[in-house]
């Protein structure tokens, strides 16, 4: 069975300045792969160039068919969905609302029922349905973002940095529902990450990047061990 | 050439003409690093020889047009400090025209004032009106700044009709032969020169635009010029750099007002007349087009943008006149598109590719290129 | 106690005016964050399309509905070809400056090239007549153009809070890269935005005939409907619609019985407006205020 995304020989940045220099990694379906890294990594610029919000070169295929030079808003209509850093979430909107708009690209009937799941599972953001999404916390906000992505129904989703700017409760709670959320839907996620611990937690896969480079590969458990991993944050 | 430091930490000091002049980059021609300066002085003292030919070739209509040229590019360097170098957008330095030519018109017509002075006066007016402008500026930001010039620029015309009484109101005032006998000849040639009042008008307020085009260059050149463009690019991180953001903008409203104060004082010197309707929104745009055409941010744009906005009519066929300002519109929109850096922005990316030069660096604090130049990082 | 009423009837009118053009200006601002000057010529462009149907036998309505669609279409156009590609109004604000005055010339021109200089007799919307209500009349034009403008509201209410387009518009309005990632077309909704703005500009135009129409329609109007967005908020469609009938009764009763403004001074209490708002409360009556990242 083909992967669900591939991707190799990947070069991107912004403007003059090229980012990622030519990496490679692919995720399976239904599989949670990580992509680790310090600040600066190029971590973000990976989902951007994936997504189709930069420029970039090389192979990017979801499920077999190229996705290199589409526009973000067709990726999601194809089974892509991304979470930026930050979260994205419409601060304007009420929460109904954002979880709404992440249906966009949808036209079935399911879409109250959806709504309504995705409350069960994360009972805080049922709570404030009606609020504007730019009055919760960080934490919720993340959920929001998450759940609004899972609206399309994507097979494959994109997370950028989820647990950053989170109290470290938070971050655990919303990785054991991303681990949850993957069981049970199937959904696959790529998630890129600076937490290494509890992304790993989750994570069949990981790679690490540094400076554009990859310069580690494996499973989460050889990962958990790995020289690159430690020497890539701490610089030693 | 040695660089010139301003280190007086007092912008006062700094406005004031510094005539040395700051390291230019050399070029790299043949292989060889020559230095552009004498090239530039050369080629700058020969357009100046042959600006001053026109009166002695050309026809007096022709002259009178470039006389025009001249007071609409006095206004556009104003527009050009304020807006290209600084990035505070008015669509209403019309008004600021007008107050000069007002106060010109009136303090020797009605008051017998001798030109020059009457000229003085109109700069420091239109100067302490743009202070006054600048101060509630400072606090409005971009587009809203720039529909709250527009609607500066509607208001005055209908100032000047409020005050008929002392403005002529609709009808506009003139000074002439019967009316105003003493001052009449105010704008006429000395009768020792041999010149024609044409040709005179023009000599006249090209020393003027001269002036005011060096004064703009220093200023832009200066320390307080590169403040200026760090304003404009970044306003928080100008500010937290040390640039005392409040005093520089309001003293670069006042200053480019000044200066289209002094295009309208110039305006009157030529025409010797006023009407409302001359000031208006449409001499509002004219005079923002003029320097974006001409390329915002440059130097010599607004003199080029000027001589564009005013030749372009007369050199469109006329078989179907209003079809001319139809394409003058459209081309502006596409404009934005084509050369966002005016006609001076085209004609330096067309030299940079004929002609690689060594990127030094630029200690003079040159303007930095339009967005079109610049390297998006 | 009638001569002040049919001052504050006469405000009203020229207010839904003001009102209508700041509709479509708060439009084009909320959904794509531009300020179009152009706004007003592209109204007079459509009023001259929807006279020249007219003046060709079509029923008054019908001409302004076929304006309307084509308003829509040469708005979206706009946006699509000659907006969007000098980027986005926070990149290069005076670049979109320079494109919406263009346009605002060419309109003005192509109005002028296409229909000369002569006046074209036009009869207002709603007819000439009036009624009278405590001593002073009350044009049907003003009603009506009231109740229009209640309409354009109530209608673009329900589009932006009740349609999925209108979900997609409001989320590309506040940001437009999230919007995009989670599937809005955010091209296509930029284009719906100037599409309506401009087919609401086309109703505006029309609302505007008195007797005649020509060239300097709309240019008056331009300057009250800033003054009317700005005070109501640029991104309020209900703040353009009270901003510009406080703007029409303020211009109107200033000028009545304030004498040092007169007849001549119209645009003074517009302006003045102006400035108070934007250094009092810069976010206007109804909009909201932004925090700006740095």
């Amino acid at each position: 069975m083909t992967d669900i995304l591939r991707v190799a020989d990947l070069v991107a940045g912004y403007g003059q300045v090229t980012v990622l220099q030519g990496i490679h990694f692919r995720v399976a379906h239904g599989e949670v792969v990580v992509i680790l890294g310090a600040n600066g990594a190029g971590k973000t610029t990976t989902l951007r160039a994936v997504s189709g919000m930069l420029a970039a070169k090389g192979t990017v295929d979801f499920d077999g068919a190229s996705i290199l030079g589409k526009r973000p808003d067709q990726l999601v209509g194809m089974g892509i969905a991304h979470v930026p850093q930050g979260r994205g979430t419409i601060t304007e909107l009420t929460v109904d609302e954002n979880l709404r708009l992440g249906a966009y690209t949808r036209g079935d009937g399911e879409i109250d029922a959806d709504i309504a799941r995705w409350y069960e599972v994360f009972p805080r953001l049922g709570e404030r349905h009606a609020q504007a999404a730019g009055s919760m916390s960080g934490g919720e906000q993340q959920m929001l973002a998450i759940a609004r992505a899972l609206m399309a129904r994507p097979r494959l989703l994109l997370l950028d940095e989820p647990s950053l700017g989170l109290a470290p409760l938070v971050t655990r709670e919303l990785f054991e529902r991303l681990g949850r959320i993957n069981r049970e839907t199937g959904t696959a996620m790529l998630i890129v990450e600076q937490n290494a611990n509890l992304a790993l937690q989750i994570a069949a896969r990981g790679y690490v990047l540094e400076a554009g480079v990859l310069v580690a590969e494996g499973t989460s458990a050889e990962l958990s061990t790995d020289e690159s991993v430690r020497r890539a944050y701490l610089g030693y | 050439m040695s660089a010139t430091t301003e280190n007086s930490g007092d912008p006062i000091a700094d406005l004031l003409p510094t005539f040395a002049m700051p390291l230019t980059p050399r070029w790299n021609v043949f292989g060889r690093s020559v230095s552009p300066v004498p090239l530039k002085a050369g080629i700058t003292f020969l357009l100046i020889v042959a600006a001053l030919q026109i009166p002695q070739q050309l026809g007096k209509s022709d002259v009178n047009l470039f006389s025009e040229v001249l007071c609409l590019a006095i206004a556009a360097m104003g527009v050009n400090l304020l807006t290209g170098f600084n990035g505070q957008i008015s669509v209403g330095h019309g008004a600021f025209y007008g107050i000069g030519a007002y106060t010109s018109f009136l303090l020797v017509a009605d008051h017998e004032w001798s030109f020059p002075m009457a000229a003085l006066a109109a700069a420091v007016v239109s100067f302490v009106v743009g202070l006054l402008v600048g101060l509630p500026a400072l606090r409005i930001k971009g587009l809203y700044l720039a529909i709250v010039t527009l609607a500066l620029a509607a208001l005055f015309p209908q100032i000047v009709i409020r005050f008929a009484d002392v403005t002529g109101g609709t009808s506009g005032m003139q000074i002439t032969k019967q009316e105003t006998p003493t001052v009449y000849d105010f704008n006429r040639p000395p009768s020792d020169s041999g010149l024609q009042p044409d040709q005179w008008r023009f000599y006249v307020i090209f020393v003027v635009a001269m002036v005011c085009l060096l004064l703009v260059r220093n200023l832009v050149r200066s320390r307080v010029g590169r403040a200026l463009v760090a304003t404009r690019d970044n306003e928080t991180a100008a500010e937290v750099v040390g640039v005392a953001l409040a005093r520089y903008k309001v003293l670069t409203f006042g200053i480019s007002a000044m200066l289209a104060g002094i295009g309208g004082a110039m305006q009157v010197f030529l025409n010797g007349s006023v009407n409302p309707s001359q000031f208006g929104i449409d001499l509002s745009i004219t005079i923002l087009v003029a320097v974006v055409v001409g390329g915002a941010a440059t130097i010599v744009g607004p003199l080029v943008g000027a001589f564009f906005i005013e030749m372009l009519p007369t050199w469109l066929p006329t078989d179907t006149p209003q079809a001319s300002p139809v394409l003058f519109g459209l081309s502006l929109v596409l404009l934005m598109r084509v050369a966002p850096g005016g006609v001076v922005g085209l004609a330096r990316r067309t030299w940079s590719r004929l002609s690689p030069k060594i990127n030094g660096p630029r200690p003079g604090g040159a303007p930095p290129p339009m967005p079109d130049d610049a390297v998006t990082a | 106690m009638s001569e002040f009423l049919q001052f504050v009837f006469l405000g009203l009118g020229k207010g839904a005016v003001y009102a209508s053009l700041a509709l479509a200006l708060v439009i084009v601002f909320r959904t794509t964050g531009v300020v179009n000057f152009a706004q007003g010529q592209m109204a007079l462009f459509s009023t001259y399309l929807t006279w020249t149907l007219w003046d060709n036998g079509l029923p008054v309505v019908l001409a302004l509905v076929i304006s309307m669609v084509i308003s829509f279409v040469g708005g979206a156009a706009i946006e699509r070809f000659f907006v969007r590609p000098v980027g986005g109004a926070h990149d290069n604000p005076l670049a979109v400056v320079i494109v919406t005055i263009g346009l605002y010339l060419t309109f003005g021109a192509l109005a002028l090239w296409l229909w000369g200089t002569n006046a074209k007799t036009f009869e207002p919307l709603f007819g000439t007549g009036a009624v009278k209500i405590v001593g002073a009349s009350i044009d049907y034009q003003t009603i009506g153009s009231l109740v229009v403008l209640a309409v354009e509201v109530v209608l673009l209410w329900l589009l932006l809070q009740r349609t999925k387009i209108g979900l997609g518009m409001r989320a590309v309005a506040s940001n437009t890269e999230a919007a995009a990632l989670v599937g809005v077309p955010v091209g296509r909704m930029l284009m719906i935005g100037w599409g309506l703005a401009a087919a609401i500009g086309a109703v505006a135009g029309t609302l505007a005939i008195d007797t005649a129409l020509s060239g300097e329609l709309m240019l008056v109007p331009l300057i009250y409907a800033f003054a009317a967005a700005t005070l109501g908020g640029f991104d309020s469609p209900l703040g353009a619609v009270v901003g510009g009938l406080i703007v029409g009764l303020t211009a109107e009763l200033s000028a009545a019985y304030i004498d040092a403004i007169g007849q001549d001074l119209r645009m003074l209490p517009a302006f003045v407006l102006i400035i108070a708002v934007l250094l009092i409360r810069p976010q206007g009556l109804f909009g909201r205020t932004t925090v700006s990242r740095v």
